[in-house]
């Protein structure tokens, strides 16, 4: 006999559930700042006794997060800065204004899409990197290994990560400004006939040094978001496979969803300076 | 008047662990006194693990405490906690070592955060430890490229590294094979003649037990707490809980419904 619809218990499941994500939602939100707030102490206590800082460990993770990702950010800004140069190209020759690509290209590049567009090749690759390297040692005991020698897993996994990303992001951000600016050149000169000199010299005016500055500023702080996401992900994961797998999942979609948040917010600020 | 040397090395007082709202252990209490080795003995899923990872204060019980030479690991402040955690070593059951260090760099590490000892005598005394393990030739080889048996080995040499009177060892002989096993308890004997520390093991392994154990006790699932402490020869010869006496003379299956 089939259950009788009963519309109250529907609605009391459908409360319940919503009540419950957001319990989880806030729970993670309050980890996360207990564990920022962590992290924060550990960066402080790095400044004052910057030889307790890995330095084999951060130079590896140097390596690991800058060096490997230069060339899928070069391919990555490249096309990102052609893909602009097309759609601006299309639009400003309706109305004349073919030179204004330059100042188009450079400014979209330097101001949002190089520091996004690295940092959402940085969370696919370093923060799921970390999560997924924080969660197998967690299965592997070797957190509870290095808790048990004493040495703070904070200070001994994720300073190192943190202070590599922070080294290595800012730069990334500038290979990907300047090949996505010449990105948006090839188009220039293709499409639009523009000399290439015209074009640097617009691009050049455009950019003032606090536009690329604000620009850095951000990937510093996209910086920040990935590793500490990422490393917080890790040693939450749970005790299995699967529960690695999922952390890993995890941070790519909480980092790009704080990501976003965190521009949109920076942009904002920008713009009430006048940027 | 007490001395030091009457503080027992461990003691438990009324503990009650588990997870969430699941209580796995309630009301164990018992006492481990210096020098010798102490077994934790029970069957799969009876909470050995659980326990030993309250007695070196990874987890906060429910109630009750753990004093470690006569201070609480449960109740101490944090650095208290580290420093105390500092003075016993560990080792895991698959080693938990570090995969990106080698070996050496491994023992290395508890020596380079807390000795005050030169690079150099470093070396010499972590290369020592990895003699003492019979490791010596296997420095620069990474966790990945050594059997399981040998990276127990390992961990048991980052755990000595900073010379602790009290080890633990999380199931030491599980997942390998008799020979091996019998190897690292002879380990364990030698280690414990030589160095004359406390040595407490968790494990379900018989052979183990009646091998190296100089006293256990045996956790039982359904009582959730002890339900013997003795010698484990004595134990099986004279204990009269059908249970105990059944589970060390490998003949439990018939109590299983």
């Amino acid at each position: 006999m089939p259950m009788p619809f009963d519309l109250d218990q529907r609605i009391e499941d459908r409360i319940e559930e919503v009540g419950s994500f957001a319990k989880h939602i806030i729970d993670d939100l309050i980890r996360m700042v207990i564990f920022t707030g962590e992290l924060s102490r550990i960066v402080w206590e790095s400044i004052t006794h910057p030889r307790r800082v890995r330095r084999r460990e951060t130079l590896y993770y140097m390596d690991m997060c800058g060096t490997d990702a230069v060339p899928i950010v070069v391919m990555i800004c490249l096309l990102m800065g052609i893909i602009l140069g097309f759609q601006g190209a299309m639009q400003l020759q309706k109305y004349g204004g073919d030179i204004f690509i330059a100042d188009f290209v450079s400014l979209v590049i330097i101001k949002e899409m190089g520091p996004l567009m690295v940092a959402m090749i940085c969370t696919g690759r370093a923060g799921s990197a970390f999560a997924a390297e924080i969660g197998t040692m967690k299965v592997g005991e070797e957190i509870d290994a290095l808790r048990t020698m004493g040495l703070n897993p904070v200070r001994f996994l994720v300073m190192p990560k943190l202070m590599a990303m922070l080294l290595v992001m800012p730069l990334l951000t500038v290979f990907g400004d300047i090949v996505g600016i010449f990105g948006g050149m090839i188009i220039a000169v293709i499409k639009l006939n523009l000399p290439i000199v015209v074009y640097y010299n617009r691009a050049m005016g455009a950019i003032t040094p606090l536009a690329f500055m604000l620009g850095l500023f951000k990937s510093f702080v996209f910086a920040f978001i990935i590793t500490v996401i990422g490393c917080r992900r890790g040693f939450s994961a749970g005790n299995d496979a699967m529960g690695v797998g999922r952390a890993a999942t995890s941070t790519v979609v909480s980092s790009i969803f704080w990501i976003v948040i965190a521009d949109f917010v920076l942009t904002f600020f920008y713009s009430m300076i006048g940027e | 008047m007490s001395t030091t040397d009457d503080v027992p090395i461990i003691d438990v007082r009324n503990l009650i662990v588990g997870y969430g709202d699941n209580v796995v252990l309630k009301n164990v209490s018992f006492v481990v006194d210096k020098g010798g080795i102490f077994a934790v003995l029970g069957g799969s899923g009876c909470g050995k693990s659980t326990l030993l990872k309250h007695l070196i204060g990874l987890y906060r019980p429910f109630s009750g405490d753990v004093l470690i030479r006569g201070k609480s690991i449960v109740r101490s402040a944090q650095s208290d906690k580290d420093a105390m955690m500092r003075s016993f070593g560990v080792t895991y059951q698959n080693g938990a070592l570090f995969g990106a260090l080698t070996l050496l760099e491994n023992v290395l590490l508890p020596l380079e955060e807390f000795s005050s000892l030169h690079h150099e005598e470093r070396v010499l005394k972590a290369k020592e430890k990895l003699r003492l393990v019979e490791l010596d030739g296997f420095e620069s080889y990474y966790p990945a490229e050594l059997s399981g048996g040998m990276r127990k080995r390992a961990g048991l040499a980052r755990a000595m590294a900073l010379e602790p009177d009290l080890l633990f060892f999380d199931e030491p002989s599980a997942g390998l094979d008799p020979i091996t096993s019998a190897e690292l308890d002879k380990l364990i004997l030698r280690l414990k003649k030589d160095t004359g520390a406390t040595f407490v093991i968790v494990t379900h392994e018989l052979d183990s037990i009646f091998a190296i154990a100089d006293r256990c006790i045996m956790l039982d699932k359904q009582t959730r707490g002890i339900v013997a402490d003795g010698n484990p020869r004595e134990l099986l010869e004279k204990s009269d809980n059908p249970w105990v006496k059944s589970f060390l003379s490998r003949n439990n299956l018939r109590y299983c419904n």
